[in-house]
């Protein structure tokens, strides 16, 4: 299919059959995983810049893998090695990047809107590996992935994220995802963790964990920042865990064979307890997998443009 | 009878032909226009059919100087003021150093005078607290005796309730009032946008209402406790005017301004496509909701806003063109104020009585500023304006250095023609 975004900024911005595209392509990279030589020649001499403003071995690592790959040429500039910390503007940030010329540049940035930013400034492919408080696209995109090989088909499904919604751009971009996809979405964490017009959302929305949980098909738990007791938002990390934290207990009252999903890194013992983490029905494992595959997909689908036209 | 030096002849006023006349700076008669009519050797300037306008006061600028310079001075400060249509500006002490000293406050007059002889005239207001820090008092009667015409701690609030009752009735032993930048600075962050829908959708750290209605509510009780006037800077919520309203009605000596950005503007321009995370919109108190805007209107409308000012908050282009989060709050206004607030009179969303009082003679009431009603002996301060004419608002057209208004590109109606202050042309 000719690919009509330049960037991808937000699962937003994405139709349901575009999603779709996804998966099929990252469904057949996820063979090449498989096998013992994992690469292609797909992007030889491209180059894909992984810019990360803000620390993430995870996602870099998996995109960084995922462009190799294809073998593309992946360069890194971290935020110690990058010119921000002496106060170098985002705009001078993407002016430089510019002059690299590269084919795609995977931004991670703690500002809300930071990818957009440099989109709307760069030639290339732009694609958001997470903006602040705003939008994960690839993270939403891997989590529906991984169902989606599960299942094939998610609709008529119901998910329940669980945690710190407001502060989180995982939620955000999966909240759109597993709508367009057709599934039910409950939200379920303490007020404070919840955006403050979280009733405007596509969800239902639930305090309690246990009313939450019943009946769901999956179970999706976010990581939670321990600073916000110091913020104010929580009263101590015992307590979270005792009334927000994913237990066996919780197990009994969804579905019965409710799948666990957590997009890491994981505090064993906090929002989920380290037997739910690693129990049969856990995808944890199987969402790294599918990181790569989908992260490949997007990275293929983004830099093949040009070259379909 | 004394000797006529200018004659404006033919201008519109209130529906009406006018010629004006002036004598030795101040306004002689206003009277119907006559066909023929002896101007003698006094100056006659035509205004075919422009739209007279007494000068407008702004009770609320940042012109940033001194410290700041790169953003705004005060000679383009009052350059987009004369062109702007204002002939009075009350300027705010978040200048770098401080005005909390009377040389800063005479460094500030020097300049203006220089630059602009013939005005429009600077009124500096001087800070509330030494370096707006909220800690200890300013001398404000140093300040008042230098030309502050009032006292503000604009930009950061001032968060002992205690301290800032004493500044209300320090300041008022001098007859200046004190006007209060409105927002509890524990309730959420100075962000520049609402909390709500928008703000939860983008991601971005935001303000509710209730922290600018808080501290309404406290600055609405100790002026009521102390029986002192205090002026409510930047109001921009319904729960705020619902506030307002009430004191009023049980005589409390509140009065409130709120900026043009508030009656034209909602957090929903941030909703737009083109327009996310567009950090020309950043400011504090943020865009509010349609409600909130409508309900803006209805205020000056009704009085519960006394007037309007602008808040111009000129920032350079590399502060604006970053993240949302980092860039600074505020929206350049003097160039545009005069347009976008006629448009809605224009339009019939305000009512032209509201329009005068807003800009014209109530900021000069509060704040004890010479003012134009073009009855004989007022201060000869109008202009020309021409409603029709169209412009784009960019950075050609605006006269103020700061070009951080989320108006930009946009098409306004209405241009200044020409301006007199005491009968001196200034523009
Ligand atoms: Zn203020």
């Amino acid at each position: 299919m000719k690919w009509r975004h330049k960037d991808l900024l937000d699962v937003s911005q994405l139709s349901q059959s575009e999603v779709m595209a996804i998966f099929e392509t990252a469904a057949r990279f996820q063979e090449i995983n498989e096998r013992p030589v994992k690469k292609v020649p797909t992007l030889r001499g491209r180059s894909v810049v992984l810019f990360f403003a803000e620390p993430s071995t995870r996602t870099k690592t998996s995109f960084d893998v995922a462009g190799k790959r294809l073998s593309a040429d992946t360069f890194s500039l971290a935020k110690s090695s990058s010119s921000l910390q002496k106060g170098e503007t985002l705009k001078d940030t993407a002016l430089t990047l510019q002059a690299m010329a590269p084919d795609a540049i995977v931004i991670r940035h703690w500002c809300s809107g930071a990818a957009r930013f440099m989109a709307d400034r760069l030639d290339c492919a732009v694609i958001n590996a997470g903006d602040g408080r705003h939008a994960h696209p690839t993270q939403a995109l891997l989590d529906g992935f991984t169902l989606h090989q599960e299942w094939g088909d998610v609709a008529g499904r119901t998910v329940l994220i669980l945690g710190d919604i407001a502060h989180s751009r995982v939620a955000r971009s999966n909240v759109h995802l597993f709508n367009k996809l057709g599934a039910k979405v409950r939200l379920c964490g303490p007020r404070t963790l919840l955006p403050p017009a979280v009733k405007s959302w596509p969800a239902t929305v639930y305090s309690d964990l246990d009313e939450a949980v019943k009946g769901v098909d999956v179970v999706m738990c976010l990581r939670l920042q321990l600073e916000r007791q110091h913020d104010g938002l929580l009263p101590d990390l015992r307590e979270y865990a005792r009334t927000y934290g994913l237990s066996a207990r919780h197990l009994e009252m969804a579905a019965p064979d409710v799948r666990i999903m957590h997009p890491g890194p994981l505090n064993r013992g906090v929002e989920i307890s380290s037997d739910v983490a690693d129990c049969a029905q856990s995808l944890i494992l199987d969402q790294v997998a599918s990181g790569v595959a989908t992260r490949m997909a997007v990275l293929f689908l983004h830099m093949t443009r040009k070259g379909e036209e | 009878m004394a000797k006529i030096d200018l004659v404006v002849r033919r201008a519109k006023w209130q529906g009406r032909d006018v010629d004006v006349f002036v004598s030795k700076g101040r306004i002689v008669e206003l009277a119907d226009s006559k066909a023929e009519l002896d101007t003698g050797d006094a100056r006659v300037e035509e205004a075919f059919g422009l739209q007279l306008m007494p000068s407008m006061t702004d009770a609320h600028t940042h012109l940033r100087e001194p410290g700041f310079e790169y953003k705004e001075d005060i000679e383009s400060g009052l350059r987009a003021a004369a062109w702007g249509g204002f002939g009075n500006i009350m300027c705010m002490a978040n200048t770098r150093p401080v005005n909390d000293t009377d040389s800063v406050t005479d460094f500030m007059l020097d300049k203006a005078r220089k630059a602009w002889p013939n005005g429009p005239r600077l009124y500096p207001i001087g800070a509330l607290t030494k370096g707006l820090k909220g800690e200890e008092l300013a001398p404000m009667a140093e300040l008042a005796r230098a030309g502050c015409v009032a006292f503000s701690n604009d930009g950061v609030p001032v968060k002992s309730t205690e301290l800032f009752r004493r500044a209300v009735e320090y300041s008022s032993d001098w007859g200046k009032p004190v006007i209060d930048h409105c927002e509890d600075p524990y309730l959420g962050v100075a962000a520049g946008i609402n909390e709500g829908e928008v703000s939860s959708r983008l991601g971005l750290p935001a303000q509710p209402d209730v922290a600018e209605a808080l501290q309404v509510a406290r600055d609405i009780l100790l002026a009521e406790y102390l029986d002192i006037p205090i002026h409510l800077a930047h109001i921009s919520c319904i729960k705020s005017l619902d506030l307002i309203r009430a004191a009023k009605e049980r005589g409390v000596k509140v009065t409130a301004e709120t900026a043009p950005h508030y009656l034209i503007l909602t957090e929903n321009f941030l909703e737009r496509e083109e327009n996310e995370y567009d950090t020309n919109a950043k400011v504090n108190p943020p865009l509010r909701t349609e409600a909130d805007r409508l309900a803006m209107i209805q205020a000056v409308n009704d009085g519960t806003i006394d007037i309007l000012a602008t808040d111009h908050a000129p920032h350079a282009n590399y502060e604006k063109e970053t993240e949302f989060d980092v860039a600074p709050c505020g929206i350049t206004g003097l160039d545009t104020a005069l347009s976008v607030t006629w448009e809605l009179v224009q339009d019939g969303a305000l009512a032209e009585e509201a329009f005068f009082r807003a800009w014209v003679t109530r900021p000069c009431e509060i704040f004890d500023l010479p003012m134009n009603r073009f009855q004989p002996g007022d201060p000869a301060d109008f202009f020309l304006f021409d409603p029709d004419e169209e412009w784009t608002v960019s950075a050609e057209t605006l006269h103020s250095k700061g070009r951080n208004t989320p108006l930009l590109g946009s098409v306004r109606k209405g241009r200044v023609k020409t301006h007199f202050l005491r009968g001196k042309k200034i523009v």
